[in-house]
């Protein structure tokens, strides 16, 4: 079998005196999405900030295979070589568009930018990239120029995962992605990135509160309560045959809705 | 002929824990062997565990106890103690299931949703959505649909494009829960043609099944719950 993609090993945050993860273990392997999925203050927003190398934990470890075998401990790594990484391996897709974008920017150049920092320098290709990522994102390419504070929420989000995907990443982090867009626009979002996944072989951690999206998006499931993982297993074992008291509750006050 | 599933002393119970921690009882102790290309039936009244056996097989129940051994890539692997990974690879190239409801994504075409399975295990495109098409037509879904996502169709059209998926790339071992549930005479018909095709080139079959005509028309014996 190949090595995990990630590694996630006693993966620890503390605030304080308060764990906010508490001796997290897993791993992910090339093309499997997992989900982690929980209430808010159970850690998974926390835990997604230190496996993506946004924050450092208290006690643990996560351990990167690159494409070529090497394998980076993302801690014990050098500020220059995280940030290479996370520029070339990684994206990061954030709940709030804002939080992912370049507001002050053009929509290509939010695309554009990702493209650059990988070392792209001519501008007809990268302008083609960008109109290309665009369509793909479902915006039409005659938006390429405006703000992306002309762009709905809907529209935002999209641009963001554009700008995350136009460099191919082999892993990508994604915070709640639809969280706070209206259901229309969250199912053709979803369906969206569901495509995309699938399409470019892609690896996802997906924190989510939404059984929903962890069931469409995912293959895997981690469930998140006061820090600890109490439950993990394929997406339709956790779902259809919860065993733990707490994802019990989650899955009956949910999926009667 | 030789066992392609052996299934020891499996024992399931759903424990609900909202529900002052109650206890129901599925399956205890049940032990079969199903040799490779078999058709088997699963009987028994409603309540004995005939989904629920299926759904262990296939992984998506976790076995209290026992073991499930199924025949995966020239050696034995236990769905009971499996990881979550190893099951994906036992569903990719193994095992098939036909389940009662399709669970619609909102934009994917009918076709593509039946040509997944194959697209999956990295089989071409074209040949893919050839297959697909082929299973479509054969349950009468109107060429007119099959470029469109089947969240919009009817319940009956619905469970055909399930049943097409679930024929569309073929496993080893094929898993049944009444695919004929909800169709008119003349689909049931059609789909124990794909039964009996199935169960031509090899197919190991478990199913359950409506009733004990259908049973008796799709399998060679029947194991019984009760």
């Amino acid at each position: 079998m190949n090595a995990p993609l990630l590694q996630v090993s006693g993966l620890t945050k503390n605030y304080g005196s308060t764990p906010a993860c508490n001796d997290i273990s897993f791993a992910l392997h090339p093309g499997e999405v997992i989900a982690i999925v929980g209430e808010s203050g159970s850690g998974k927003s926390t835990l997604l900030r230190c496996i993506s190398g946004q924050m450092e934990p208290s006690s643990g470890a996560v351990a990167y295979t690159h494409a070529d075998g090497r394998v980076t401990d993302l801690f014990a790594a050098s500020e220059a070589e995280r940030r290479n990484l996370m520029r070339k391996d990684w994206g990061f897709v954030h709940q709030d568009a804002r939080d992912g974008l370049r507001m002050g920017v053009s929509a290509g150049a939010n695309i554009g930018e990702s493209l650059m920092a990988v070392g792209s320098r001519h501008y007809g290709k990268i302008r083609a990239s960008a109109e290309d990522w665009l369509s793909r994102v479902e915006i039409a390419a005659s938006r390429i120029d405006d703000s992306p504070w002309s762009y709905s929420g809907g529209m935002r989000q999209r641009l963001q995962i554009a700008r995350n995907l136009v460099t191919a990443p082999r892993l990508v982090f994604m915070d709640e992605p639809t969280g706070g867009l209206d259901v229309s626009v969250q199912a053709r979002l979803l369906d969206l990135i569901r495509g995309l996944v699938r399409n470019m072989k892609l690896a996802a951690v997906v924190v989510t509160h939404d059984l929903a999206v962890a069931r469409l998006l995912s293959s895997r499931m981690m469930v998140m309560q006061n820090g600890r993982v109490v439950e993990t297993g394929l997406t339709d074992q956790v779902l259809e045959d919860p065993q733990a008291p707490y994802t019990q509750l989650l899955v009956a006050s949910v999926l009667q809705a | 002929m030789a066992p392609i599933l052996k299934i020891r002393k499996l024992q399931k119970t759903f424990t609900l824990h909202h529900q002052d921690g109650a206890e129901i009882p599925v399956l205890e102790n049940f032990t079969a062997s199903i040799e490779k290309g078999e058709a088997v039936a699963i009987s028994g009244s409603s309540g004995k565990g005939k989904s629920s056996l299926l759904k262990l097989i296939y992984g998506t129940y976790r076995a209290g106890g026992g073991s499930i051994l199924v025949r995966h890539k020239r050696t034995w692997a236990d769905i009971a103690q499996a990881e979550p990974h190893d099951i994906m690879d036992i569903r990719q190239h193994t095992i098939g299931f036909v389940t009662q409801f399709l669970r619609c994504v909102p934009r994917v075409p009918a076709e593509v949703v039946v040509a997944e399975p194959l697209l999956e295990r990295g089989e071409e495109e074209s040949a893919a959505l050839r297959r697909a098409r082929e299973l479509l037509a054969h349950l009468h879904i109107p060429e007119r649909l099959w470029h469109l996502p089947p969240s919009t169709f009817s319940g009956g059209e619905q469970q055909r494009v399930n049943i097409a998926r679930g024929f569309s790339a073929r496993f080893p071992i094929l898993l049944l829960d009444e695919p004929t549930a909800s169709l008119d005479k003349k689909n049931r018909k059609r789909v124990f043609e794909l039964i009996e095709e199935e169960r031509g080139s090899g197919t190991t079959i478990i199913g359950v099944f409506h009733d004990a005509a259908e049973r008796r028309k799709a399998s060679d014996r029947e194991i019984n719950l009760d």
